[in-house]
Protein backbone atom coordinates (compact mmCIF):
# COMPACT_ATOMS: atom_id res chain seq x y z
CA UNK A 1 0.00 0.00 0.00
CA UNK A 2 1.49 3.43 -1.07
CA UNK A 3 0.36 6.34 1.14
CA UNK A 4 -0.55 9.86 -0.85
CA UNK A 5 2.50 11.68 -0.55
CA UNK A 6 5.19 8.39 -0.85
CA UNK A 7 7.56 9.45 -3.81
CA UNK A 8 7.21 6.55 -6.09
CA UNK A 9 8.32 5.42 -9.85
CA UNK A 10 5.83 5.84 -12.55
CA UNK A 11 5.54 4.05 -15.37
CA UNK A 12 3.42 5.21 -19.12
CA UNK A 13 3.61 4.43 -22.49
CA UNK A 14 3.81 7.41 -24.34
CA UNK A 15 3.09 6.23 -27.69
CA UNK A 16 2.02 2.55 -28.66
CA UNK A 17 4.11 0.82 -31.90
CA UNK A 18 1.36 2.56 -34.33
CA UNK A 19 1.60 5.79 -32.57
CA UNK A 20 5.61 6.09 -33.41
CA UNK A 21 7.45 8.21 -35.82
CA UNK A 22 7.57 7.03 -38.98
CA UNK A 23 11.65 7.60 -38.95
CA UNK A 24 12.18 4.68 -36.46
CA UNK A 25 14.29 1.83 -37.50
CA UNK A 26 12.29 -1.84 -38.12
CA UNK A 27 12.88 -3.06 -34.24
CA UNK A 28 12.09 -0.07 -32.77
CA UNK A 29 8.52 0.23 -34.39
CA UNK A 30 7.41 -3.08 -33.06
CA UNK A 31 7.89 -1.57 -29.38
CA UNK A 32 5.96 1.30 -27.74
CA UNK A 33 7.66 4.83 -26.41
CA UNK A 34 7.78 3.95 -22.71
CA UNK A 35 8.79 6.77 -20.15
CA UNK A 36 9.61 6.51 -16.51
CA UNK A 37 9.59 9.39 -13.87
CA UNK A 38 9.59 9.83 -10.05
CA UNK A 39 7.09 12.26 -7.89
CA UNK A 40 5.08 12.62 -5.14
CA UNK A 41 1.95 9.94 -4.87
CA UNK A 42 -1.73 12.50 -4.88
CA UNK A 43 -3.60 9.76 -3.51
CA UNK A 44 -3.33 6.04 -1.49
CA UNK A 45 -2.81 3.38 -3.84
CA UNK A 46 -1.37 -0.13 -4.52
CA UNK A 47 1.33 -1.35 -6.86
CA UNK A 48 -0.01 -1.43 -10.66
CA UNK A 49 -2.61 1.20 -10.39
CA UNK A 50 -3.21 3.78 -12.47
CA UNK A 51 -2.12 7.00 -10.67
CA UNK A 52 -1.04 10.69 -10.74
CA UNK A 53 1.91 11.93 -9.13
CA UNK A 54 3.53 15.75 -9.14
CA UNK A 55 7.31 16.16 -9.91
CA UNK A 56 9.92 17.81 -8.81
CA UNK A 57 8.86 20.70 -10.87
CA UNK A 58 5.16 20.95 -10.32
CA UNK A 59 3.98 19.07 -13.35
CA UNK A 60 1.23 16.50 -12.81
CA UNK A 61 1.53 13.07 -14.73
CA UNK A 62 -0.31 9.95 -15.27
CA UNK A 63 0.85 6.16 -14.91
CA UNK A 64 0.68 2.82 -13.25
CA UNK A 65 2.89 2.68 -10.25
CA UNK A 66 5.73 1.23 -10.32
CA UNK A 67 7.83 1.42 -7.45
CA UNK A 68 7.47 3.26 -3.88
CA UNK A 69 10.95 4.81 -2.56
CA UNK A 70 12.59 4.13 -5.76
CA UNK A 71 16.61 3.21 -5.47
CA UNK A 72 19.28 3.48 -7.47
CA UNK A 73 20.52 0.58 -7.91
CA UNK A 74 23.74 0.71 -10.16
CA UNK A 75 27.09 -0.15 -9.19
CA UNK A 76 30.55 -1.38 -10.31
CA UNK A 77 29.56 -4.17 -11.83
CA UNK A 78 31.39 -8.11 -11.38
CA UNK A 79 35.04 -8.11 -11.15
CA UNK A 80 36.64 -7.82 -14.46
CA UNK A 81 39.92 -9.59 -14.54
CA UNK A 82 41.37 -7.99 -18.00
CA UNK A 83 41.22 -4.89 -15.97
CA UNK A 84 43.50 -6.12 -13.26
CA UNK A 85 45.69 -7.08 -16.15
CA UNK A 86 45.92 -3.88 -17.71
CA UNK A 87 46.74 -1.96 -14.71
CA UNK A 88 49.67 -4.62 -14.19
CA UNK A 89 50.88 -5.03 -17.81
CA UNK A 90 51.47 -0.91 -18.13
CA UNK A 91 53.55 -0.92 -15.07
CA UNK A 92 55.75 -3.58 -15.88
CA UNK A 93 56.38 -2.30 -18.89
CA UNK A 94 57.38 1.20 -17.86
CA UNK A 95 58.79 0.84 -14.62
CA UNK A 96 60.14 -3.60 -15.24
CA UNK A 97 58.86 -6.02 -13.78
CA UNK A 98 60.50 -6.79 -10.80
CA UNK A 99 59.86 -6.74 -7.02
CA UNK B 1 -7.23 20.54 -24.06
CA UNK B 2 -4.25 20.29 -26.66
CA UNK B 3 -4.02 17.98 -29.20
CA UNK B 4 -0.57 15.73 -27.94
CA UNK B 5 -0.15 13.24 -30.72
CA UNK B 6 3.47 12.94 -32.41
CA UNK B 7 1.93 14.09 -35.76
CA UNK B 8 0.41 17.46 -33.79
CA UNK B 9 3.17 18.31 -31.63
CA UNK B 10 5.50 17.92 -34.22
CA UNK B 11 3.55 20.50 -36.20
CA UNK B 12 3.61 23.18 -33.31
CA UNK B 13 7.55 22.52 -33.17
CA UNK B 14 7.84 26.43 -35.03
CA UNK B 15 6.01 27.94 -32.33
CA UNK B 16 7.32 25.95 -29.25
CA UNK B 17 10.85 26.55 -30.06
CA UNK B 18 10.40 30.45 -30.72
CA UNK B 19 8.85 30.63 -26.96
CA UNK B 20 12.09 28.46 -25.60
CA UNK B 21 15.23 29.45 -27.53
CA UNK B 22 15.66 32.75 -26.22
CA UNK B 23 16.94 33.85 -29.78
CA UNK B 24 15.50 34.91 -32.86
CA UNK B 25 17.06 32.60 -35.61
CA UNK B 26 15.02 34.46 -38.31
CA UNK B 27 17.54 37.78 -37.96
CA UNK B 28 20.37 35.38 -39.54
CA UNK B 29 19.19 33.77 -42.06
CA UNK B 30 19.79 34.99 -45.82
CA UNK B 31 17.22 32.75 -46.97
CA UNK B 32 19.38 30.05 -48.90
CA UNK B 33 22.26 27.89 -47.91
CA UNK B 34 24.45 30.66 -45.74
CA UNK B 35 23.26 32.19 -42.62
CA UNK B 36 25.59 34.34 -40.30
CA UNK B 37 27.11 32.09 -37.88
CA UNK B 38 29.02 35.06 -36.28
CA UNK B 39 26.43 37.06 -35.85
CA UNK B 40 24.19 34.61 -34.15
CA UNK B 41 27.34 33.92 -31.56
CA UNK B 42 28.27 37.45 -31.33
CA UNK B 43 24.33 38.10 -30.81
CA UNK B 44 24.87 36.10 -27.18
CA UNK B 45 26.47 39.41 -25.96
CA UNK B 46 29.48 37.36 -24.18
CA UNK B 47 32.83 37.63 -24.86
CA UNK B 48 35.51 35.72 -23.19
CA UNK B 49 35.71 38.25 -20.03
CA UNK B 50 32.17 38.20 -19.76
CA UNK B 51 31.82 34.42 -19.98
CA UNK B 52 34.92 34.47 -17.54
CA UNK B 53 33.19 36.47 -14.73
CA UNK B 54 29.96 34.54 -15.66
CA UNK B 55 31.75 30.78 -14.61
CA UNK B 56 33.69 31.79 -12.45
CA UNK B 57 30.55 33.05 -9.84
CA UNK B 58 29.02 29.17 -10.37
CA UNK B 59 32.79 28.21 -9.37
CA UNK B 60 33.46 26.99 -12.78
CA UNK B 61 36.72 26.43 -15.16
CA UNK B 62 39.84 27.52 -14.14
CA UNK B 63 40.62 23.33 -14.18
CA UNK B 64 44.22 22.13 -13.81
CA UNK B 65 46.50 21.51 -16.68
CA UNK B 66 48.17 18.21 -16.16
CA UNK B 67 51.30 16.77 -17.16
CA UNK B 68 51.25 13.02 -17.90
CA UNK B 69 54.64 12.41 -17.84
CA UNK B 70 54.37 8.72 -16.99
CA UNK B 71 52.12 8.14 -20.02
CA UNK B 72 54.06 10.31 -21.86
CA UNK B 73 57.55 7.53 -21.18
CA UNK B 74 55.72 4.77 -22.17
CA UNK B 75 54.75 6.73 -25.40
CA UNK B 76 58.52 7.34 -25.77
CA UNK B 77 59.03 4.09 -24.82
CA UNK B 78 57.24 2.96 -27.62
CA UNK B 79 57.89 5.51 -30.37
CA UNK B 80 60.76 5.51 -32.82
CA UNK B 81 63.92 7.69 -31.11
CA UNK B 82 63.20 11.69 -30.93
CA UNK B 83 59.63 11.16 -31.18
CA UNK B 84 56.98 11.30 -28.04
CA UNK B 85 55.15 14.24 -27.47
CA UNK B 86 55.04 15.17 -24.12
CA UNK B 87 50.51 14.81 -23.15
CA UNK B 88 49.05 16.92 -21.08
CA UNK B 89 44.88 16.60 -19.98
CA UNK B 90 42.67 19.18 -19.00
CA UNK B 91 41.47 18.23 -15.62
CA UNK B 92 37.77 19.47 -16.67
CA UNK B 93 36.38 16.87 -13.93
CA UNK B 94 36.97 19.50 -11.42
CA UNK B 95 33.95 21.49 -12.39
CA UNK B 96 31.52 21.34 -9.87
CA UNK B 97 29.11 18.91 -12.51
CA UNK B 98 32.35 16.90 -12.66
CA UNK B 99 32.92 17.76 -16.42
CA UNK B 100 33.47 20.34 -19.27
CA UNK B 101 29.76 20.32 -19.80
CA UNK B 102 29.45 23.10 -16.25
CA UNK B 103 31.33 25.55 -19.10
CA UNK B 104 28.34 25.13 -21.63
CA UNK B 105 25.57 25.20 -19.01
CA UNK B 106 26.90 28.04 -16.99
CA UNK B 107 26.17 30.52 -20.16
CA UNK B 108 23.06 29.27 -21.24
CA UNK B 109 21.35 29.12 -17.74
CA UNK B 110 22.70 32.54 -16.56
CA UNK B 111 20.87 33.86 -19.70
CA UNK B 112 17.67 31.68 -18.94
CA UNK B 113 17.48 33.59 -15.86
CA UNK B 114 18.14 36.67 -16.85
CA UNK B 115 15.80 36.19 -19.58
CA UNK B 116 13.01 35.90 -16.80
CA UNK B 117 12.57 31.48 -17.65
CA UNK B 118 11.65 29.97 -13.95
CA UNK B 119 13.29 26.54 -15.32
CA UNK B 120 15.51 24.75 -17.93
CA UNK B 121 14.97 21.40 -19.97
CA UNK B 122 17.67 19.73 -21.93
CA UNK B 123 17.60 16.29 -23.50
CA UNK B 124 20.71 14.51 -22.53
CA UNK B 125 21.91 11.32 -21.69
CA UNK B 126 25.54 12.61 -21.12
CA UNK B 127 27.05 14.65 -18.38
CA UNK B 128 25.52 17.85 -19.41
CA UNK B 129 22.70 16.68 -17.99
CA UNK B 130 24.31 16.96 -14.46
CA UNK B 131 25.46 20.53 -15.62
CA UNK B 132 22.49 22.37 -16.06
CA UNK B 133 20.95 20.67 -13.05
CA UNK B 134 24.01 21.52 -11.08
CA UNK B 135 23.66 25.42 -12.58
CA UNK B 136 19.69 25.56 -12.57
CA UNK B 137 21.11 24.86 -8.30
CA UNK B 138 23.28 27.39 -8.20
CA UNK B 139 20.52 29.74 -9.94
CA UNK B 140 17.35 28.46 -8.32
CA UNK B 141 15.68 27.46 -11.59
CA UNK B 142 13.83 24.22 -11.96
CA UNK B 143 15.28 21.80 -14.31
CA UNK B 144 14.26 18.91 -15.97
CA UNK B 145 16.62 16.81 -17.96
CA UNK B 146 15.05 14.23 -20.52
CA UNK B 147 17.29 10.46 -21.15
CA UNK B 148 16.88 8.06 -23.46
CA UNK B 149 17.79 5.93 -21.00
CA UNK B 150 16.00 1.90 -21.74
CA UNK B 151 16.19 -0.75 -24.38
CA UNK B 152 12.08 -2.17 -24.47
CA UNK B 153 13.12 -4.46 -21.42
CA UNK B 154 14.05 -1.78 -19.36
CA UNK B 155 17.73 -2.88 -19.61
CA UNK B 156 19.88 0.27 -18.78
CA UNK B 157 23.39 1.01 -19.89
CA UNK B 158 24.62 1.73 -15.91
CA UNK B 159 26.62 5.02 -17.25
CA UNK B 160 23.24 6.35 -18.10
CA UNK B 161 21.62 5.64 -14.50
CA UNK B 162 24.09 6.91 -13.23
CA UNK B 163 24.03 10.33 -14.42
CA UNK B 164 20.24 10.34 -14.10
CA UNK B 165 21.28 10.22 -10.60
CA UNK B 166 23.22 12.88 -9.73
CA UNK B 167 20.76 15.05 -11.86
CA UNK B 168 18.93 14.39 -9.13
CA UNK B 169 20.74 14.99 -6.61
CA UNK B 170 21.40 18.22 -7.81
CA UNK B 171 17.63 18.68 -7.62
CA UNK B 172 16.17 18.21 -11.21
CA UNK B 173 13.12 16.16 -12.52
CA UNK B 174 14.19 12.91 -14.65
CA UNK B 175 12.57 11.73 -17.19
CA UNK B 176 13.94 8.38 -18.63
CA UNK B 177 12.25 6.81 -21.71
CA UNK B 178 12.96 3.52 -24.24
CA UNK B 179 15.30 4.59 -27.51
CA UNK B 180 13.93 6.62 -30.15
CA UNK B 181 14.00 9.90 -31.74
CA UNK B 182 10.75 10.82 -30.50
CA UNK B 183 12.68 12.13 -27.24
CA UNK B 184 12.53 15.41 -29.47
CA UNK B 185 8.41 14.76 -29.02
CA UNK B 186 8.85 14.52 -25.52
CA UNK B 187 11.21 17.30 -25.03
CA UNK B 188 8.79 19.85 -26.93
CA UNK B 189 5.93 18.48 -25.40
CA UNK B 190 8.03 19.04 -21.77
CA UNK B 191 8.74 22.99 -22.83
CA UNK B 192 5.24 23.88 -23.90
CA UNK B 193 3.94 21.99 -20.37
CA UNK B 194 6.70 24.21 -18.55
CA UNK B 195 7.32 27.43 -20.57
CA UNK B 196 11.15 26.77 -19.70
CA UNK B 197 14.13 27.73 -21.37
CA UNK B 198 15.51 24.79 -24.37
CA UNK B 199 19.11 24.37 -22.61
CA UNK B 200 19.83 22.95 -26.07
CA UNK B 201 23.42 21.48 -26.40
CA UNK B 202 23.84 23.19 -29.42
CA UNK B 203 22.29 26.70 -28.57
CA UNK B 204 25.10 29.67 -29.02
CA UNK B 205 25.30 30.70 -25.07
CA UNK B 206 26.22 27.09 -24.67
CA UNK B 207 28.93 27.00 -27.38
CA UNK B 208 30.43 30.32 -26.38
CA UNK B 209 30.54 28.77 -22.76
CA UNK B 210 33.15 26.18 -24.16
CA UNK B 211 35.65 29.07 -25.81
CA UNK B 212 36.89 29.66 -22.30
CA UNK B 213 38.61 26.28 -22.33
CA UNK B 214 40.54 26.98 -25.11
CA UNK B 215 41.57 30.56 -23.77
CA UNK B 216 42.69 28.81 -20.41
CA UNK B 217 44.48 25.94 -22.20
CA UNK B 218 46.73 28.56 -24.17
CA UNK B 219 46.62 30.52 -20.97
CA UNK B 220 48.04 28.37 -18.71
CA UNK B 221 50.43 26.65 -21.01
CA UNK B 222 52.11 29.99 -22.02
CA UNK B 223 52.65 30.96 -18.08
CA UNK B 224 54.32 27.39 -17.42
CA UNK B 225 56.08 26.92 -20.30
CA UNK B 226 56.69 30.28 -22.14
CA UNK B 227 55.05 29.20 -25.48
CA UNK B 228 52.05 27.44 -27.41
CA UNK B 229 50.94 23.02 -27.19
CA UNK B 230 51.41 22.40 -31.12
CA UNK B 231 48.33 20.01 -30.73
CA UNK B 232 44.81 19.80 -28.87
CA UNK B 233 42.51 16.97 -29.06
CA UNK B 234 38.95 17.12 -28.39
CA UNK B 235 36.78 14.58 -28.00
CA UNK B 236 34.17 14.95 -30.82
CA UNK B 237 30.54 13.80 -30.56
CA UNK B 238 27.90 16.78 -31.43
CA UNK B 239 30.73 19.19 -32.34
CA UNK B 240 30.60 21.90 -29.53
CA UNK B 241 33.68 20.60 -27.37
CA UNK B 242 35.58 20.90 -30.56
CA UNK B 243 34.14 23.97 -31.83
CA UNK B 244 34.13 25.89 -28.73
CA UNK B 245 37.77 24.89 -27.54
CA UNK B 246 38.92 25.66 -31.19
CA UNK B 247 37.38 28.90 -30.97
CA UNK B 248 39.18 30.06 -27.62
CA UNK B 249 42.54 28.89 -28.92
CA UNK B 250 41.58 31.14 -31.52
CA UNK B 251 41.04 34.00 -29.47
CA UNK B 252 43.90 33.50 -27.59
CA UNK B 253 45.98 33.61 -30.57
CA UNK B 254 47.46 30.26 -30.39
CA UNK B 255 48.03 28.58 -33.43
CA UNK B 256 48.04 25.06 -32.07
CA UNK B 257 46.29 22.03 -34.44
CA UNK B 258 43.35 21.21 -33.69
CA UNK B 259 42.32 17.34 -33.71
CA UNK B 260 38.93 15.41 -32.88
CA UNK B 261 38.52 11.81 -31.68
CA UNK B 262 35.41 9.63 -31.57
CA UNK B 263 35.35 6.13 -30.83
CA UNK B 264 34.45 4.14 -33.67
CA UNK B 265 30.85 2.30 -33.55
CA UNK B 266 30.33 2.41 -37.44
CA UNK B 267 27.50 0.00 -38.05
CA UNK B 268 25.45 0.54 -35.17
CA UNK B 269 21.74 2.53 -35.79
CA UNK B 270 21.30 4.85 -32.58
CA UNK B 271 17.69 4.45 -32.77
CA UNK B 272 17.78 0.69 -33.03
CA UNK B 273 15.91 -0.88 -29.77
CA UNK B 274 18.54 -4.43 -30.10
CA UNK B 275 21.03 -2.59 -30.98
CA UNK B 276 21.05 0.16 -27.86
CA UNK B 277 23.11 -1.58 -25.31
CA UNK B 278 25.32 -3.02 -27.77
CA UNK B 279 27.34 -0.15 -27.14
CA UNK B 280 29.85 0.69 -24.40
CA UNK B 281 30.00 4.66 -25.11
CA UNK B 282 27.02 6.55 -24.76
CA UNK B 283 28.58 9.97 -26.21
CA UNK B 284 31.89 11.22 -27.86
CA UNK B 285 31.01 8.26 -30.73
CA UNK B 286 31.16 8.13 -34.34
CA UNK B 287 27.08 7.65 -34.04
CA UNK B 288 26.73 11.28 -32.74
CA UNK B 289 30.35 12.29 -33.98
CA UNK B 290 29.88 11.44 -38.44
CA UNK B 291 26.30 13.17 -38.49
CA UNK B 292 26.76 15.92 -36.62
CA UNK B 293 29.62 17.17 -38.42
CA UNK B 294 28.44 16.96 -41.79
CA UNK B 295 25.34 17.91 -40.71
CA UNK B 296 25.25 20.13 -37.65
CA UNK B 297 21.22 21.58 -38.32
CA UNK B 298 19.79 18.33 -37.69
CA UNK B 299 19.59 19.14 -33.74
CA UNK B 300 17.31 20.76 -31.56
CA UNK B 301 17.93 24.28 -31.78
CA UNK B 302 17.27 26.03 -35.96
CA UNK B 303 20.89 26.65 -36.59
CA UNK B 304 23.69 24.95 -34.30
CA UNK B 305 26.23 26.86 -32.94
CA UNK B 306 28.50 23.59 -32.97
CA UNK B 307 30.03 23.72 -36.35
CA UNK B 308 33.04 21.52 -35.52
CA UNK B 309 34.18 21.19 -39.51
CA UNK B 310 34.93 24.86 -38.96
CA UNK B 311 37.63 23.93 -37.01
CA UNK B 312 39.15 20.69 -37.06
CA UNK B 313 42.25 20.02 -38.55
CA UNK B 314 42.45 16.12 -38.20
CA UNK B 315 39.64 13.77 -37.18
CA UNK B 316 40.79 10.54 -35.71
CA UNK B 317 38.83 7.24 -34.60
CA UNK B 318 39.70 4.87 -32.03
CA UNK B 319 38.17 1.65 -30.77
CA UNK B 320 36.15 1.07 -27.63
CA UNK B 321 38.73 -1.06 -26.56
CA UNK B 322 41.67 1.59 -26.69
CA UNK B 323 39.68 3.70 -24.60
CA UNK B 324 38.73 1.48 -22.35
CA UNK B 325 42.85 0.11 -21.76
CA UNK B 326 43.91 4.32 -21.87
CA UNK B 327 41.42 4.95 -19.28
CA UNK B 328 43.05 2.44 -17.17
CA UNK B 329 46.46 3.56 -17.94
CA UNK B 330 45.76 6.58 -16.18
CA UNK B 331 44.33 5.35 -13.38
CA UNK B 332 47.56 2.60 -13.09
CA UNK B 333 50.49 5.11 -14.06
CA UNK B 334 48.96 8.46 -13.37
CA UNK B 335 46.91 8.21 -10.07
CA UNK B 336 43.76 9.85 -11.94
CA UNK B 337 40.78 7.46 -11.88
CA UNK B 338 38.42 9.38 -14.35
CA UNK B 339 35.40 8.58 -16.64
CA UNK B 340 36.23 6.64 -19.73
CA UNK B 341 34.29 8.78 -22.07
CA UNK B 342 36.57 11.91 -21.73
CA UNK B 343 39.54 9.65 -22.37
CA UNK B 344 38.73 8.91 -26.01
CA UNK B 345 41.04 11.89 -26.87
CA UNK B 346 43.58 10.83 -24.30
CA UNK B 347 43.82 7.62 -26.74
CA UNK B 348 44.44 9.38 -29.78
CA UNK B 349 47.08 12.04 -28.26
CA UNK B 350 49.04 8.66 -26.27
CA UNK B 351 48.94 7.61 -30.54
CA UNK B 352 49.24 11.27 -32.32
CA UNK B 353 52.65 11.92 -29.43
CA UNK B 354 54.69 8.68 -30.97
CA UNK B 355 54.26 10.63 -34.34
CA UNK B 356 55.67 13.94 -32.35
CA UNK B 357 59.07 15.24 -31.77
CA UNK B 358 59.89 14.99 -27.98
CA UNK B 359 60.15 18.17 -27.73
CA UNK B 360 56.50 19.04 -28.99
CA UNK B 361 53.70 19.51 -26.70
CA UNK B 362 50.08 17.67 -26.92
CA UNK B 363 47.03 18.61 -24.62
CA UNK B 364 44.19 16.16 -24.31
CA UNK B 365 41.17 19.12 -23.74
CA UNK B 366 38.90 17.07 -21.04
CA UNK B 367 38.42 14.71 -18.18
CA UNK B 368 35.31 13.45 -16.56
CA UNK B 369 34.07 12.13 -13.03
CA UNK B 370 33.89 8.23 -12.91
CA UNK B 371 31.61 6.38 -10.24
CA UNK B 372 29.46 3.98 -9.50
CA UNK B 373 28.05 2.83 -13.46
CA UNK B 374 30.13 5.55 -15.09
CA UNK B 375 33.37 3.18 -14.75
CA UNK B 376 35.19 0.82 -17.11
CA UNK B 377 34.43 -2.05 -14.89
CA UNK B 378 30.50 -1.47 -14.51
CA UNK B 379 30.92 -0.90 -18.32
CA UNK B 380 32.71 -3.61 -19.46
CA UNK B 381 30.61 -5.96 -17.34
CA UNK B 382 27.38 -4.91 -18.63
CA UNK B 383 28.95 -5.78 -22.10
CA UNK B 384 29.93 -8.77 -21.38
CA UNK B 385 26.58 -9.44 -19.77
CA UNK B 386 24.68 -8.80 -23.07
CA UNK B 387 26.80 -11.06 -25.16
CA UNK B 388 29.83 -8.55 -26.15
CA UNK B 389 32.62 -10.61 -27.00
CA UNK B 390 35.76 -8.95 -24.42
CA UNK B 391 39.20 -9.86 -24.79
CA UNK B 392 43.06 -8.90 -25.13
CA UNK B 393 44.17 -8.95 -28.96
CA UNK B 394 44.45 -6.02 -31.74
CA UNK B 395 41.74 -3.44 -31.45
CA UNK B 396 42.00 -2.99 -35.18
CA UNK B 397 39.98 -6.73 -35.50
CA UNK B 398 37.19 -5.13 -33.26
CA UNK B 399 33.35 -5.02 -34.64
CA UNK B 400 31.36 -2.53 -32.68
CA UNK B 401 28.39 -4.41 -31.26
CA UNK B 402 30.41 -7.78 -31.42
CA UNK B 403 33.29 -7.25 -29.43
CA UNK B 404 35.56 -5.40 -27.48
CA UNK B 405 39.25 -5.64 -28.04
CA UNK B 406 41.55 -4.84 -25.45
CA UNK B 407 45.19 -3.97 -27.17
CA UNK B 408 47.14 -6.90 -26.30
CA UNK B 409 50.33 -4.19 -25.82
CA UNK B 410 50.29 -0.41 -25.83
CA UNK B 411 51.90 -0.61 -28.80
CA UNK B 412 48.32 -1.54 -30.82
CA UNK B 413 46.74 1.89 -29.66
CA UNK B 414 46.82 3.61 -33.10
CA UNK B 415 44.72 6.15 -34.02
CA UNK B 416 42.93 5.91 -37.31
CA UNK B 417 42.23 8.81 -39.68
CA UNK B 418 39.05 9.89 -41.02
CA UNK B 419 38.90 10.94 -44.25
CA UNK B 420 38.32 14.78 -43.37
CA UNK B 421 38.09 15.17 -47.47
CA UNK B 422 35.07 13.34 -47.93
CA UNK B 423 33.15 14.28 -44.53
CA UNK B 424 33.53 18.49 -46.12
CA UNK B 425 31.81 16.59 -49.22
CA UNK B 426 29.13 14.95 -47.21
CA UNK B 427 28.65 18.07 -45.49
CA UNK B 428 28.22 20.05 -49.00
CA UNK B 429 25.73 17.43 -50.52
CA UNK B 430 23.92 17.64 -47.07
CA UNK B 431 23.54 21.12 -47.60
CA UNK B 432 22.19 20.97 -51.03
CA UNK B 433 19.41 18.36 -50.28
CA UNK B 434 18.40 20.43 -47.70
CA UNK B 435 17.80 23.72 -48.93
CA UNK B 436 17.34 22.11 -52.70
CA UNK B 437 18.58 26.17 -54.02
CA UNK B 438 20.89 26.71 -56.85
CA UNK B 439 23.76 28.06 -54.53
CA UNK B 440 24.82 31.74 -54.56
CA UNK B 441 27.96 33.00 -54.32
CA UNK B 442 27.27 33.37 -50.92
CA UNK B 443 26.25 29.87 -49.81
CA UNK B 444 30.08 29.08 -51.75
CA UNK B 445 32.07 31.24 -49.84
CA UNK B 446 29.66 30.56 -46.82
CA UNK B 447 30.24 26.58 -47.32
CA UNK B 448 33.99 27.39 -47.26
CA UNK B 449 33.65 28.26 -44.00
CA UNK B 450 31.57 25.99 -42.73
CA UNK B 451 34.51 23.21 -44.31
CA UNK B 452 37.63 24.71 -43.78
CA UNK B 453 38.36 24.55 -47.69
CA UNK B 454 37.85 27.45 -50.48
CA UNK B 455 35.81 28.11 -52.98
CA UNK B 456 37.19 26.23 -55.68
CA UNK B 457 37.01 22.72 -53.28
CA UNK B 458 33.06 23.82 -52.98
CA UNK B 459 32.60 24.14 -56.50
CA UNK B 460 33.75 21.23 -57.84
CA UNK B 461 31.95 19.03 -54.45
CA UNK B 462 28.53 20.97 -56.07
CA UNK B 463 29.50 20.30 -59.64
CA UNK B 464 29.87 16.95 -58.72
CA UNK B 465 26.82 16.39 -57.19
CA UNK B 466 24.90 17.72 -60.14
Amino acid sequence: MAKKGDWVLLHTVVLTPEQRAPQVPEDTRRVPLEMWTKGYLTQDAEIGDEVEITTRTKRSLRGTLVEVDPQHRHGYGDFVPEILKIGDDVRDILFGGER
Amino acid sequence: MRDNSYEAVMARKGEIMKTAVGMDYAKFESGSIAFDYEGMLASTGLNIEEVRRIQSGFSIGNTPLIELKNITALARKLAPAGKGARIFIKDEAANPSGSFKARRAATSIYTAKKMGYKGAIAATSGNYGAAVASVCAMSGLRCIVMQECYDSHKLGQPEIIEKARKCEAFGAEVVQLTVGPELFYMFLRALEDTGYFNASLYNAYGVVGVETLGYEIAEQFRAKFGRDPDAVVATNAGGGNLTGTARGLIKAGCKATVIGASVNLAGLHMASDTQFNRKSFTTGHTGFGMPFSTWPDRSDVPRSAARPLRYMERYVTLSQGEVFYTTEMLASLEGLERGPAGNVSLAAAFSIAQEMDADQCIVVQETEYTGAGKHINPQLDFARKNGIDIRFGDPAEEVPGKSIILPAHPNLIKARDADLGHLRGSLIRNALANFKVAPTDADVAFLAEETRTDEAFVRAAIEANQ
